[in-house]
């Protein structure tokens, strides 16, 4: 194969990165419009149009609904993940630094991380009744705890030991070489963890709401199923994909401020 | 002012027992510059760490002005052979070179005069701003010297700072070094593989047996200072000794005194 | 070394796993026993609570009391039926999650093109939590397998997706120049060189879509009361029989840990014979 002139491969590389930022507007707008045609042809009760949907939305999300049901399905979210983050971080530094310890955790570990969250749901109601609203925050903690507790361990594993060893060298004490060394070489796989339970967290928030709740986008979901409200009830689950959406593109904005090193050192290193 | 004093260290136990280090007794005096050498994998590195603390030795002690050392002592830097491992690559070159200096105790000002001579010592004024991994290896590896210096240590242990950069940026470095020993008063001990580089630098330089190690031959140098990469290593004193050191290691390579030995370290 | 950066930066993005590492190191007898007293302590502990009347007996069976149960479940079809049941919607579910995402993961992956076009539906798609789609399933496919199917298929379908998608774009390229310099027809290449470094990422990603597809498969049973563990556990629940609750729960704790067991071991299986994980280990 000749190699193109110059001129003309910058062209169609041109061409090229044009074409491809026109088919990603172009595929879900597509979409979209795809979904609106077939909703107004088929005039099935269950799928109502896009349109509708989208009056609908606004009609409860912006902003009449809003503090009664977001705002609490918010915070439920937010204590949640904090919760789950503190803890994991906490439990997983020590676990990663001490083998005797994490053989100790282990079993136990391995075993909530591999119940269906949902399992535990009403076990969770019979035994934090008492803490009411707080029973859907401690669902949503314990279980987005996990992907921050294992990427924790990860992460503390897999630090250099050269590190350390620099660290201890220069008289660093045990807890100033955690919080000097062990915690920021360890972050990137951390923020990790905490992205996975954050959208953990948004599926656990549902499924709390769901089984009990008298408050929140879950509970508004499962009303209008039962009373047949489909135009309502399509609105809460747009309401949902795009709350997934938004707190993960919020996260990933978070990262790349404190990850900003991560990236550049991981660019500079040689491959 | 160092002391190594039968100095042992074995890995494992039982069948499985690995001598690492056999016996080594040497003593550094008070600003002196002492490089060691030896075979590679005769455990110049373990040797260092227990010196430094790091590594509780088997047999033997290290005692640094009378004092036995059982933990990094306060008065001793230790810079290791991988720049790109030792440097935290989350923090700024300044950052890097405060961290020893945090749990010190000294004023907010006093302790940035340190770090700031620190880095003017190896040229690195600049580029306190960047993070290591902006800079090349050898800058890198300045930075962990400035670390080191920051720190004040009356003794500077150095685990082959230089074997993984180029030989141009190798030969500046070394100059560096001497001239960094000279300013800051610094008695040296520092872990080479490199011939030439132990007799450019060293007051005396330490052959190593190879593993089970032990001191072969303790070479000293009396090459003129202030020494230079042309004019000292066209010395025919300098051809001398490093044939003398080349010799001494490669009958130390040629007669080994158990191949399953090399293979274990 | 630049696609490689856009590579790693587009793996932050999507949250990738990198396939775990495989650390093959064989118990101590003192750490077994270790672990073993860990496992005993915690059920002692459970016993304990329950028997002091730290909490309620009624509210938390005590541990002999709820494996005791769990055993005369054990004896009745009953359990073994909703057991079978919850497994097929599990299975049906990953295995379809499978057929989907892994042809269409590399198709997306061994084209920028189309990988582009893509991305922001699947973006968007991805981090619905699946349990949201809960009522619209009963108003359409009702309280049947096929709700269930759906659901676990779904979930499963995302990790598994992006876990292809990054497994093909990460083959060596380098290996893949070579095979063209050589005259391989680009069939043949996806064959030789483009699965076989992409298996071990694929792998990953079942490991993580076989607990997403349980959790799912449960959540249908509870929530829409599908016949199955989670139908179970939705009776006990009403009925107040906290006994049959606690001892469906644990049994169904049982069937997760099973299952990350086995896709764990798949996963090491495949990582085994990975050319980069075979250089590591020498």
């Amino acid at each position: 194969m000749a190699p193109l002139p110059a001129e003309r491969r910058d062209l169609s590389r041109r061409t090229y990165r044009t074409l491809k930022i026109a088919a990603e507007i172009a595929v879900p707008l597509a979409l979209l419009a795809a979904w609106q045609l077939w909703t107004t042809h088929a005039s099935d009760p269950n799928f109502p149009r896009l349109s509708t949907i989208l009056v609908e939305f606004r009609k409860m999300w912006l902003f009449s609904q809003f503090g009664t049901h977001v705002v609490p399905s918010l915070e439920r979210i937010g204590l949640g993940f904090v919760i789950a983050v503190v803890a994991g971080i906490l439990i997983g530094i020590p676990l990663g630094l001490s083998r005797w310890a994490r053989l100790w955790a282990l079993p136990h570990i391995e075993y909530w991380r591999a119940v269906p969250p949902p399992a535990l749901l009403p076990i969770s109601v019979i035994l934090l009744h008492s803490i009411g609203n707080r029973q859907k925050v401690a669902f949503i903690a314990f279980f987005c705890m996990f992907p921050v507790l294992l990427n924790t361990i990860d992460g503390v594993r897999g630090i250099d030991p050269t590190l350390v060893e620099t660290g201890r060298s220069y008289g660093l004490g045990r807890l100033e070489r955690v919080w000097r060394i062990v915690l920021p070489a360890a972050l990137p796989q951390i923020v990790a963890g905490m992205r996975n339970s954050l959208s953990l967290a948004v599926i656990t928030m549902v499924l709390a709401e769901y089984f009990s709740s008298s408050s929140g986008v879950g509970y508004v979901l499962l009303i209008s199923k039962n009373t047949f409200q489909l135009a309502p009830m399509w609105a809460a689950i747009v309401l949902i994909g795009l709350l997934g959406y938004l707190l993960n593109l919020l996260f990933i904005l978070f990262e790349r401020r404190l990850l900003a090193w991560h990236r550049g050192w991981r660019a500079s290193a040689p491959a | 002012m160092l002391e190594i004093r039968d100095l042992g260290k074995t890995y494992g136990v039982g069948a499985k027992e690995t001598h690492a280090v056999a016996e080594i007794s040497f003593e550094v005096a008070d600003g002196e510059f002492v490089t060691v050498v030896g075979p590679s994998g005769c455990g110049k590195t373990t040797l260092l760490k227990c010196v430094a603390g790091l590594l509780p030795p088997t047999r033997g002690q290290v005692f640094l002005r009378g004092r036995a050392v059982t933990k990094p002592p306060e008065e001793l830097a230790l810079v290791f052979q991988d720049y790109s491992r030792s440097l935290m690559p989350w923090a700024s070159v300044r950052n890097n070179v405060l961290l020893p200096l945090r749990h010190k105790k000294l004023g907010r000002s006093e302790r940035a005069a340190l770090v700031e001579d620190a880095l003017a010592a190896v040229d690195l004024t600049r580029f306190g701003d960047h993070y290591p991994w902006q800079l090349s290896g050898g800058m890198q590896q300045r930075v962990a010297i400035a670390r080191a210096l920051a720190y004040q240590p009356t003794i500077l242990l150095m685990d082959e700072p230089f074997a993984s950069v180029d030989a141009q940026t190798r030969g500046d470095l070394e100059d560096l070094i001497l001239r960094v020993w000279d300013e800051y008063g610094v008695t040296i001990v520092f872990v080479t593989h490199d011939i030439d580089e132990s007799v450019y630098l060293a007051d005396r330089v330490v052959v190593l047996t190879h593993s089970p190690t032990e001191v072969k031959e303790i070479v000293p140098v009396q090459l003129r200072r202030p020494r230079d990469q042309l004019v000292t290593k066209e010395l025919p004193e300098f051809t001398q000794l490093r044939g003398h050191v080349y010799r001494l290691i490669k009958r130390e390579l040629k007669a080994p005194e158990d191949e399953t030995d090399l293979a274990t370290v | 070394m630049a696609n490689a950066v856009d590579a790693a930066a587009s793996a932050a993005r999507t949250e990738v796993e990198r396939p775990a590492e495989t650390r093959h190191r064989r118990f101590r007898p003192i750490e077994l026993l270790v672990f073993v007293t860990s496992i005993a302590s915690a059920f002692l502990f459970w016993e304990l609570i329950s028997r002091t009347g730290t909490v309620s007996q009624q509210d938390v069976p005590a541990m002999s009391t709820t494996v005791k149960e769990l055993w005369s479940l054990m004896q009745t079809s009953g359990f073994w039926g909703a057991f079978a049941r919850t497994v097929r919607g599990w299975a049906l579910g990953l295995g379809l999650a499978t057929l989907l995402a892994v042809p269409i993961g590399i198709l997306l992956g061994s084209s920028e093109f189309a990988s582009g076009a893509f991305r922001v539906p699947i973006e968007f798609l991805r981090p619905i939590p699946s349990a949201a789609l809960i009522p619209l399933l009963f108003l359409t496919l009702g309280t049947s397998l096929k709700s269930e199917v759906f659901l676990a298929t779904f979930g499963a379908f995302w990790p598994l997706l992006v876990q292809t998608m990054y497994g093909v774009r990460d083959v060596d390229p380098v290996a893949i120049e070579t095979a063209r310099a050589y005259g391989v027809g680009s069939f043949e290449r996806l064959y030789r060189i483009t699965l076989p470094s992409a298996v071990p990422y694929i792998a990953t990603g079942l490991r993580i879509s076989s607990n997403v597809a349980l959790i799912l498969a449960f959540t249908a049973e509870l929530f829409m009361g599908i016949p199955g563990l989670g139908q179970k556990v939705n009776y006990a629940q009403a009925f107040g029989l906290n006994e049959q609750l606690f001892a469906y729960a644990l049994a169904t704790g049982f069937l997760g840990v099973a299952i990350h067991l086995v896709f764990t071991a798949v996963e090491r299986r495949a990582l085994k014979w990975h050319p980069s994980q075979r250089s590591a280990e020498t």
